[in-house]
């Protein structure tokens, strides 16, 4: 009797120590950061917002993110294509090395292509002689983002071509399907799914994305200013209002992306 | 066409992975063996380095703990209602759509020196924000989700029969954590610890923001990175991004380890 007792004051003490754990490390943070936002009335939350350099700092981060999710999109699924169902020398090195952007600090992506399309590389010289310019502008961002958001659609996509049952696709081909028409009618709606999550993922990802930016973007308000540096300015410059005001922007819609998320992949379970 | 795509996906790996990394390697002994080791052993490169060590290893001791057993609380828990799980199962995942920078804000916001709490800790002489407290709670904040997603699964694919079996003698208690779920669930863990140990170790714009980066004080690995490319002082840069980036291959080729034990299981 007295063992139970105390085995279940124990487990009490154990909940309840995770929980408070959760809320507070992750909850009230949250909350703080929309409070704070609000916390001297609509209309300094108004003016932070409808600064030029803030929204245009925002809407240039949408932009790029989206041309990054899309060019991932498109290599994401060939390589996770690739990768499963061809056999091929140094097939295994490659899959490995798809998670390096997840291992590998986002600063030290940054210097990386800093260092190899920056001033001086071989690389951002030729593009300058052409009249492009990479880095300290718009391509660096995206080619940031791109590095950083990699892995996504390729950890998507592999399960479930690894799930899909072969004789489909054989179905398809022996019935006279082409290549193409088995590709587009039977492979493409079963990786469609990965392809959407991992473009959910990549997007808010990008969208997020800073250590890897800071270093190649050259920061020029309302050029090359995405908005998480932007908030990094505000922070250093001693305004946290501001900076919790473009906060929650970015934060719902982050979040309205998480719960998109859930749903298709609750809907995909379901079936 | 197998040929070309085959093709195609090594110039992709080749250009945006491999092009950079060995161009890290390279850059670091752009002045020399000696230039290398010169800008590792600076004061403020060991320290940073030292930082970077004490915030992984706190980071991923507590991380691991709380987030194995809410993993477990979250699959088993019959305290908690069904709706209540599915509420605090979606919560695990916002740190992922949170910007490194805002979680850096929200807990300045939180703790700060202007706010309430902080004014309080500073009264009985304790620094959180710009301060190594501080920052352990911003990085705890970024890796939060990688335990728990790591865990749940292989929980739930588990099911609980057999530590209901072994816990019909008495309730669920220590044994039956070691002997019966800790067995299964061991490879999923260490696999959270290395993506931890990767994250922490990676992390950025947290910390960038938590703890004003001063040098020899709340300087980090990556936030030393970033002040030497800012002045200018490439080699350095490199030098310590170099050695980040050879433990993070390192851990790369644990991760793989790990998840083919996992498979295995």
């Amino acid at each position: 009797m007295n063992y139970m007792l105390r085995s279940r004051w124990w487990s009490f003490g154990f909940r309840s120590a995770i929980m408070l754990y959760f809320i507070i490390l992750i909850v009230l943070p949250i909350l703080g950061v929309y409070t704070q936002s609000f916390s001297l009335g609509w209309a300094p939350f108004w003016e932070s917002v409808s600064d030029p350099l803030a929204w245009k700092a925002v809407l240039l981060t949408i932009r790029l993110a989206l041309i990054a999710t899309v060019i991932n999109v498109l290599i994401g699924t060939m390589i996770g294509w690739v990768l499963i169902r061809y056999r091929f020398f140094g097939r295994r090195i490659l899959n490995s090395l798809v998670d390096l952007p997840f291992a590998l600090p986002t600063a030290v992506g940054g210097l990386m292509i800093l260092l190899l399309l920056g001033p001086g590389s071989f690389v951002g010289d030729a593009a300058q002689r052409l009249g492009f310019e990479i880095v300290f502008h718009e391509p660096a961002i995206v080619i940031a983002m791109l590095f950083v958001t990699f892995p996504f659609v390729i950890r998507a996509v592999q399960p479930l071509l690894e799930e899909m049952d072969k004789a489909e696709e054989e179905a398809a081909y022996t019935l006279g399907a082409s290549k193409a028409k088995t590709f587009l009618r039977v492979i493409f709606p079963t990786m469609l799914p990965g392809i959407l999550s991992g473009a959910m993922l990549a997007f808010s990802r990008g969208l997020a994305e800073f250590g890897a930016v800071v270093l190649v973007a050259g920061n020029i308000p309302g050029k090359t200013l995405i908005a998480s540096v932007y908030i990094f300015g505000e922070v250093e410059s001693d305004n946290p209002q501001g900076a919790a005001a473009v906060s929650i922007i970015l934060l719902t819609l982050s979040f309205l992306i998480l719960w998109l998320l859930n749903v298709i992949q609750s809907r995909r379970s379901g079936v | 066409m197998k040929k070309l795509w085959i093709t195609l996906t090594y110039a992709v790996f080749l250009v945006l992975l491999i092009a950079p990394l060995v161009r890290i390697f390279s850059g670091s002994w752009a002045e020399g063996w000696d230039g290398f080791i010169e800008a590792l052993t600076r004061p403020q490169s060991l320290h940073a380095l030292w930082m970077t060590f004490l915030i992984v290893i706190i980071v991923t001791a507590l991380n691991t703990l709380f987030g194995v057993m809410l993993a477990i609380y979250l699959v088993r828990a019959d305290w908690l209602g069904r709706r209540m799980k599915q509420l605090l199962n979606s919560i695990v995942d916002l740190p992922f759509a949170v910007s490194p920078v805002i979680g850096g804000l929200m807990i300045v916001l939180l703790l700060g020196p202007n706010t309430i709490i902080g004014t309080f800790f500073e009264d009985i002489g304790f620094k959180v924000v710009y301060a190594m407290p501080g920052m352990i709670i911003a990085t705890l904040f970024v890796t939060f989700p990688m335990m728990v997603r790591e865990v749940m699964p292989v929980l739930q694919e588990i099911g609980s029969q057999q530590e209901e079996a072994a816990s019909t003698l008495g309730a669920y208690s220590w044994y039956t954590f070691w002997h019966v779920t800790w067995p299964s669930i061991r490879w999923g863990v260490i696999y959270g610890v290395v993506l931890t140990v990767a994250r922490s170790m990676g992390e950025f714009g947290a910390v960038l923001v938590v703890s004003g980066n001063i040098i020899n004080k709340t300087q980090t690995a990556t936030t030393l990175v970033y002040q030497d490319v800012e002045n200018f002082n490439i080699v350095a840069a490199n030098s310590v991004a170099l050695v980040l980036a050879a433990i993070s291959i390192g851990l790369l080729l644990l991760m793989e380890w790990a998840k083919k034990r996992k498979e295995v299981h």
